[in-house]
Order: structure tokens, then sequence, then C-alpha cells
């Protein structure tokens, strides 16, 4: 059952601070100075991070702002490089983006259902099946057909859910799920989360919320000062984190 | 079909289609505006040249406009590439799909555009008692390939590059400017004096123009300049590409 399909081998991430080389203005004239900036200045967002995720388990990132959980996602979802050590990946990946991310104002709905669902990976004769049981999920009734710009962020919430809920990852990447549905809605969405993690979608899950956590989580690692400070049980994980950051 | 090719493929629709309900939103007035573009500068270029300096030239008019048009495609493309994925940000940091579709979906709807626009060449055509040839045919696909790889390419390149310069964006747009005046748009290659011809050989997009010009007007096509053009769209698509490919993976980093 303990089949690893995320792997995390020694991996360091460190950013560049671009802001000492924003300018071409700046790079042409004064080119060894901004070299010489270019290579020291970088800042280390994670160092020596080794865990694994195994198949079918939903596994919690926490920790404070800045940590580098969405560092971690990047890292999983093949957008970030490591700057040392190795990421393994298994498998289809798909990411719940932020609120409007891969959207278009100027579309209705359904033209965003599309325009999402290919890029998160599916084709267009796909999206096309899909396309009724995703506006029945979002429940956006005749609001379909109006641009987006018009939506509330709930709605705009549940469009990009409802996408999402109607992929089929093998990997599943949440980057706190949405918290301005309502709470029917909200509650569908975990519902939808439940249902991945029973059809054995791996799921790795990152947020603020320690309940939301708790209730879906079968591991919990907690980030802290660029490093693991602790992996396993919610309960253990989570009670650990609140008391350090209380104290 | 490979699934990977037909995800790609259709990658490239979807994202072109946005682009272009994007820019017809409004439909027919969408067009109307895109088109009212190169005809404003065809007309402030009449008034200069032709009312107030007498420039020595038939059918000025026709002439600007078929070189206009092409123009606008080449200019339009490569200013919009600079901020190209800051634009696209959240999805870049994101997903891990192919970067380059986005700045080529962007192309590829103004080439349509383009391709779009040639109907109003036919009314000034016919305006000045001129019909299209049948060398179009071969003609304007042939252009068409070689200016998408030169678009494609320098947009490939500043829309990378920008990400690390971000002043690049203004840069680029002085050069288009400057790039325009020393291409034969508002003036025919023949103008340029004997000793300076030459000249033009070191612009990438002046073979082009002049093709586009002479098809549209005359439906000829020169050997020499086509194939100069062709040798241009090549080095500048592969330099592009190869810039791209070199910071590609680095983009969700600096957004
Ligand atoms: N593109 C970037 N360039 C430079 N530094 C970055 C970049 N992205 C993140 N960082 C830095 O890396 C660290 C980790 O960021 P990350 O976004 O992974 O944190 P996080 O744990 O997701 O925080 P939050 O809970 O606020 O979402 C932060 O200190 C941040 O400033
Ligand atoms: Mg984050």
């Amino acid at each position: 059952m303990k089949d690893p399909v995320i792997i995390f081998e020694k991996v360091s991430k460190s950013y560049p601070l671009y802001h000492n080389l924003m300018g071409i203005k700046r790079f042409l004239f004064s080119f060894t100075k901004s070299l010489r900036a270019f290579k020291n200045s970088r800042f280390e967002a994670l160092r020596d991070i080794s865990f694994e995720v195994y198949r079918g388990e939903t596994f919690g990132i926490i920790g404070r702002n800045g940590a580098g959980k969405s560092t971690i996602l990047g890292l999983i979802a093949g957008v970030l490089k490591p700057t040392q050590g190795k990421v393994l990946v298994r498998g289809r990946i798909a990411s719940l983006l932020e609120l409007g991310g891969g959207f278009h104002w100027e579309l209705t709905g359904r033209e965003n259902i599309m325009l999402n669902g290919i890029l998160l990976g599916l084709t267009r004769e796909e999206v096309r099946k899909k396309m009724d049981a995703i506006i029945e999920f979002s429940e956006l009734g005749e609001f379909i057909d109006q641009p987006i710009r018009v939506y509330s962020s709930g709605m705009l919430a549940r469009l990009g859910f409802s996408v999402v809920a109607h992929l089929d990852p093998e990997i599943l990447l949440v980057d706190e799920i949405l918290t301005v549905g309502d709470i029917n809605f909200q509650r569908k969405c975990l519902e939808k989360m439940l249902n991945f993690k029973k059809n054995g979608t791996t799921i790795v899950f990152v947020s603020h919320s320690m309940e939301d956590i708790k209730r879906l989580c079968d591991r919990v690692m907690w980030i802290e000062n660029h490093n693991i400070k602790m992996i396993g049980e919610p309960e253990e994980v989570v009670s650990n984190y609140i008391k350090f950051v209380n104290s | 079909m490979n699934s990977k090719l037909k995800h790609y493929i259709d990658l490239i629709i979807v994202l072109t289609h946005k682009e272009m309900k994007i820019r017809y939103k409004s439909s027919f007035l969408g067009y109307i505006w895109s088109v009212a573009h190169p005809l404003a500068f065809a007309l402030v270029f009449y008034i200069a040249f032709k009312v107030i300096m007498r420039i020595n030239m038939e059918d000025y008019t026709l002439f600007l406009i078929a070189g206009l048009f092409p123009w606008q495609w080449f200019s339009n493309s490569v200013n919009t590439s600079a901020g190209i994925f800051l634009a696209n940000a959240s999805i870049i940091k994101k997903l891990n799909f192919p970067r380059n579709i986005v700045p080529l979906a962007m192309v590829l709807q103004d080439m349509i555009h383009f391709v779009f626009t040639i109907p109003v060449i036919i009314i000034f055509l016919f305006v000045y008692n001129k019909t299209p040839s049948l060398s179009w045919l071969y003609g304007i696909p042939i252009l068409l390939s070689i200016q998408l790889l030169i678009v494609y390419g320098t947009s490939l390149m500043v829309s990378s590059l920008n990400l690390f310069f971000r002043d690049l964006e203004r840069l680029v747009a002085i050069l288009v400017t400057l790039l325009f005046y020393f291409t034969p748009i508002i003036y025919s290659e023949t103008m340029i004096p004997e000793k300076f011809r030459y000249l033009i050989y070191l612009n990438p997009v002046a073979p082009l123009i002049i093709s586009w010009r002479s098809v549209f007007l005359s439906g000829t096509l020169n050997l020499f300049f086509l194939i100069i053009s062709t040798l241009y769209a090549l080095s500048v698509f592969f330099l592009g590409y190869g810039i791209y490919k070199k910071l590609s993976w680095r983009f969700a980093e600096v957004l």
C-alpha cells in the first residue's frame, strides 16, 4: 500500500532576488556588477527537504506565511525546478488554481470552462463532454452565459472548483481551498474532496484552516524555518503547531 | 493521434480562439476598430507626404495600405509580446503547460486578423482600378508563413527576456517605431539613394514588407527578397526559440 508517488530527496530551493537585475539599462551600464549581484543574492526558501507522499493519501502541509508551502506545490507541479536535490512525481497532476486564475474576465462562464479545462490538461472533446455536468455542479444557472466580470467572488470560486471537480487527476494539488463559497458550496467542495479521496486520488493539501486539515488529511507536514519541523498524524502535528505558534 | 500532441493542438486552438473572442467581443465593431488603426495611419501619411510634401508616386494610398497592414501585424504582436507572460502570471505559476503557446496564440490571432483585413486591401485595389492576382494563391500563404516565423520568433525573444529585464518593454517600443521608418513602408525601396540601398538588407522585415506590397499591388514575387526573408525568418525563429528554451524553466520564479 505504501507506494510513493511524490518523492522529495534533499531538495533545496532558492529564489534569485531579481530586483538587483531588473532593468536592461542597469544591466548594460554595470554589467559585471549586476552579474555578481545576480549570483550572490539568492533567497533560500527550502533547505534540504526530504519526504514522500504515498498513493491515495491526503497529505497536508501547514506552516506560517512564507514558510515555503506554495513553493513545495510548485516543485511538485513542475513549474519550479529544485536548486538542489531531486523531485520525483508519478502521475497526472491537476492544480486547483487561485480565484479567477486561468479565467478571462470578458469571457462567459461557459467559455471560461473550456479555457480552464484545456489549461488543466483536458482536450476540447473531453471538456465538451463534461460541460453540462460542470455547469450543473456549479449551480450558476443562467449566469453561466454572462461574462465572469459580473460574478461575485463566491461565484468565481464555484466555477473554478467545478472544473477541477470534473477532472480525473492522479495527483491533486490544492493551495488553500476556496473559502469564499457559501456554506452550501463549501460543503459540496468538501464532499467532492472526500470523493476524490475515496477514488484513490492522491491529494496534497495546503491550508491555514486546521479544521479542514484535521478533517481531510491522513498525514500532515509542518514546515518551519525553511525546513520540515514535523511529519505525522494530523492531530498531533496540528496541536504541536498551534502550541508553537501561540508560545 | 498521440494524446499529448492532440492536447497541444487543442491548447493552441482554444487560446487563439480566446484571443479572438476578446478582440471581436462586440463582433463587427471590434473588427472596424482594428482596421481603423492602420487606415488612420494611412490617412496621416497621405496628408503629410502626398498632399503637403507632394511625393511623386501614383496610387499612394494603395501603396501605403499594402505595406501598413502587414506591418501592423508585426508591430502589434511584438509590442504585445513584452507583457504577455506577466499578464498570464497566475497560470504560469501553477500549471505546467508549454509556455510558448501563450505568445503563439497571440501571434496567430494577429495573423488571422491580418488575413481578415485583406478584403480591405482588395476594396482599395478596385478603387484604383486594379484587381487581385492569381499569384495571391501561393504568394499569400508563403509570405504568411515567413512572417509568422519572424513575428513568433521575435515575440518569444521579447516576451522571455522581458521577465528578466522589465524595462525591455520600453526599449522594444522605441525600436519598433525606429524600425518602421527604416522599413520601406511610407516610401519605396527605389527612392532610397543608391549608395544606401544595401542597408535594407540589414533590416529583417524590409524584404518581407517589400514582398507583401509587390504581391498585393502587382502580383509578383521577387525570388531574391523571398530567399532573404526566409533566411531571416529561420534565424529569428531559432534565436527566439533558443532564448525561450534557455529561460522558460525560470519563468515561475521570476513572475
Ligand atoms: N518568485 C519568488 N521570488 C522570490 N522569492 C519568493 C518567490 N516566491 C516565493 N518567495 C519567497 O519564498 C518564501 C516561501 O514562499 P511560499 O509562497 O512558498 O510561502 P507559503 O508557505 O506558501 O506562504 P503563504 O502561507 O503565505 O501562502 C517566502 O519567503 C517568499 O518570500
Ligand atoms: Mg502560499
